[in-house]
């Protein structure tokens, strides 16, 4: 069992945990992930890993509540234990020495991005970042950015905090203000990543995106993960989650993703969440 | 006198029309009665031809002879004096092809039915013995396996019982591999895995679950942590698609996928959360026991049509004849000699059909079939919801990846002496599909037998 030694929420949907795995907690690094179960009749779901803390030897994870196992792990309390906790798996991104990055984190995307602004800007890289939000109201890990990029640049769709705009704007006039990046790192929902490629595809900025397909395995067996990447398949658990966004065909992922979308939203009514489990 | 009856004591089974719509075994196993007219058909022949064509040598006339007398217990213990895996291996091994293939029987009529003899003297004592078996007294070293499938579980029980300190490394939440995500309930109690796992747990082998050797751990660490020998199960990997159009439209699996999501996740029961797709129409692209898994389950989650496609014809299928003739009593439709050549999608991105070509046999090819030819412009489509491809796997690149020192073939599998298992580290030993590729339990388990004899010798010259 692994334990959860603190939960906070970072707004109504999203929620932070640190899980103790001292193993985990050992190896992970920026970009990779872990698989957990809540409970035998669970399903197994992976997350990106947000932080880590080898002394505690704690794993963090941040999570927005959306289907029924989110759902099922955002009642745990502190003290309490999730019966599966698997990782790191796939690939570390590979920042390839870059010295002047962007990194784009859309909702609760930014918990992902957090931990690569975080490798990257500690290693001495200089650092902007976007964080978008849709409103003021579920703005998350404001301060944590702040300690680890040169700049930070919140945006909001609805204008009530940061600035006004989506965040492939604000990238746009940063490079049209003369920002050389040689990387942009892009970790949010599938159409705002990309979007962010598109941006940066005129400019042949190399641009990192973070997918997050159905997964069942994570190790490399099922095949659930498949993605198309410059048109060869790919599998996001041990060739991934990293990739070049230039090469991902996401619309294709967008699809996929809905695979279970119908089904998930018609179990609802019968969910054990609702029969007082 | 030995019972000269030219064919088998049938096997009691469910009827199809019944099994086909649950996930309970479909056969159900001889009785006492049956089992010892059936062991009476054995001639107990002096050179013994099917124990040298089982890969874990079962001393097969011996057992069947306790049988025979109604000694059943006697002769569980004859069986597991060499297979760890009784109630596994009387179900799920290719008989026909090992033991059953060379028996002196099987000449004029059929063979003696050893698997189910096998089969029966596992479950007798699995019903009848409340007794554990006890741990043996350790000689102090440490081995490592590294998953927890039918080759390791293997390796481990005869390393332990030789006072082996065991630790398996499994990635996933569960032991047993193959045997409880591939193969389906209703040819595998999963009961029956978990009763063969804590038998080896009391043997004092230690099983670590959520354990990804090649991320959270390396080989090398391993040995820091005073491993002395390192064995590597860990299985068949990556599933393999066709690379023809349609393959990422929403409906289309991998064998892998559909069954870990039917069988490990149990998504056929309602109290479990992991979804599956609800088909009314599966085509099941192979003919492999794989691609008979998937079409069986398909049809148990309440598929009105499952067809098999497969390119060559009936004779060359390489699934098991039972297994196929299991498949076609429960309604499963075989359209071979078709090949897919493109999936069709709806607006949605839905699977609404799959293209095929119709093949004919050719010359023998290299795997010494017939090579299946194109008849050019025979394409037809075959309205289908739901596409599961089975076509074999390629070997996952964890270990291999993250192991200085370890070769491995064209094909990605590790490469070791095929007389000791050995890879081409030192104190490091392999078997199963990742050295094999794609193949069966018994072959796994010969390997991880073989493994453990030889790493027994390989620390046995350590003090």
């Amino acid at each position: 069992m692994y334990k959860i030694l603190k939960r906070r929420q970072l707004n109504e949907n999203v929620v932070l945990m640190e899980i103790h795995a001292p193993f985990i907690a050992k190896k992970a690094l920026a970009g990779q992930f872990i698989i957990l179960r809540v409970d035998e009749h669970g399903e197994r779901i992976p997350l990106t890993i947000a932080d880590y803390d080898r002394e505690k030897g704690t794993v963090t994870i941040i999570f927005q509540i959306v289907g029924q196992t989110t759902m099922l792990l955002s009642q745990l309390k502190e003290g309490d234990a999730l019966l599966d906790f698997v990782g790191p798996l796939g690939k570390a991104t590979d920042f390839e020495g870059a010295k002047k990055v962007c990194v784009i984190g859309g909702g609760v995307g930014c918990a992902i991005a957090y931990p690569s602004a975080k490798q990257m800007f500690n290693s001495g890289a200089e650092v902007d970042v976007i964080a978008g939000f849709r409103s003021k109201d579920i703005v998350i890990l404001e301060d944590e950015f702040k300690a680890a990029s040169t700049n930070l640049y919140i945006t909001t769709d609805d204008g009530t905090y940061g600035e006004k705009g989506f965040v492939t704007n604000k990238l746009q006039s940063l490079i049209d203000a003369g920002n050389k990046y040689d990387l942009v790192v892009a970790i949010g929902p599938v159409p705002m990543m990309k979007f962010v490629c598109e941006v940066t595809r005129p400019y042949g900025i190399k641009t990192l995106v973070s997918l997050n397909p159905i997964m069942i395995d994570g190790t490399g067996m099922c095949g659930g993960c498949r993605v198309s990447v410059g048109g060869e398949i790919k599998f996001a658990c041990v060739d991934g989650p990293d990739f070049d966004g230039h090469l991902v065909n996401f619309d294709e992922l967008m699809k996929r993703n809905s695979t279970y979308k119908e089904k998930e939203s018609h179990d609802k009514s019968h969910c054990r969440l609702y029969q007082g489990l | 006198m030995p019972n000269m009856s030219m064919t088998k004591v049938p096997m009691p089974q469910q009827d199809p029309n019944v099994r086909n719509k649950n996930f309970l075994e479909v056969a159900t196993g001889y009785t006492a009665e049956m089992a010892m007219e059936e062991a009476a058909r054995c001639l107990n022949c002096k050179n013994k031809p099917c124990v040298a064509g089982c890969p874990v040598n079962v001393r097969i006339p011996e057992f069947i002879a306790k049988v025979a007398e109604g000694k059943f217990e006697e002769a569980y213990e004859i069986i597991t004096s060499t297979n760890g895996l009784p109630a596994v291996c009387g179900r799920v091994c290719p008989q026909e092809n090992q033991c059953e293939g060379k028996c002196v029987r099987g000449i004029k009529g059929e063979s003696v039915s050893i698997g189910r003899l096998e089969r029966f003297c596992a479950d007798y004592h699995n019903e009848h013995s409340t007794e554990k078996p006890s741990k043996p007294e350790s000689n102090g070293k440490k081995v490592a396996v590294i998953g927890g499938g039918p080759a390791g579980l293997t390796c481990a029980g005869d390393l332990a019982k030789k006072g082996y300190e065991v630790t398996i490394f499994e990635a996933f939440h569960t032991a047993g591999g193959v045997l409880v995500y591939g193969i389906p309930e209703f040819r595998l109690p999963k009961a029956i895995v978990k009763k063969e796992i804590e038998n080896l747990e009391a043997m004092g082998v230690e099983i670590k679950t959520n354990m990804v050797i090649g991320r959270v751990l390396s080989v090398d660490e391993l040995f820091e942590m005073g491993y002395k020998a390192i064995f590597i199960g860990s299985g068949a990997g990556l599933p393999s698609f066709m690379g023809i159009p349609g393959e990422d439209l929403v409906g289309v699996y991998s064998a892998n996928e559909y069954l870990t999501r039917t069988n490990l996740m149990k998504a056929y029961l309602d109290d479990y959360d992991t979804p599956i797709i609800e088909s009314k129409s599966v085509a099941v692209v192979g003919g492999g026991n794989v691609a008979m898994d998937a079409a069986r389950c398909a049809k148990r989650l309440g598929a009105e049509n499952v067809y098999i496609v497969y390119r060559r014809g009936m004779e060359e299928m390489p699934a098991r004849k039972e297994e196929i003739h299991h498949a076609m009593e429960e309604g499963i439709i075989f359209k071979n000699l078709n090949n897919p050549v493109k999936i069709i999608g709806d607006e949605q991105g839905r699977v609404k059909a799959i293209e095929c070509v119709e093949m004919e046999l050719g010359e023998p090819d290299d795997s010494g079939r017939r090579r299946p030819i194109v008849k050019e412009g025979s394409n037809f489509e075959l309205p289908v919801d739901t596409v599961i491809m089975s076509i074999g796997t390629s070997p996952n690149p964890l270990i291999r990846s993250t192991t200085p020192g370890l070769d491995t073939n064209r094909k990605g599998c590790l490469i070791v002496n095929e007389d000791t298992m050995q890879t081409t580290r030192e104190g490091v030993y392999a078997g199963g599909d990742a050295v094999t590729g794609a193949a069966t339990v018994i072959l796994a388990m010969g390997a991880g037998k073989q493994a453990a004899k030889s790493i027994d010798e390989f620390l046995s010259k350590q003090s």
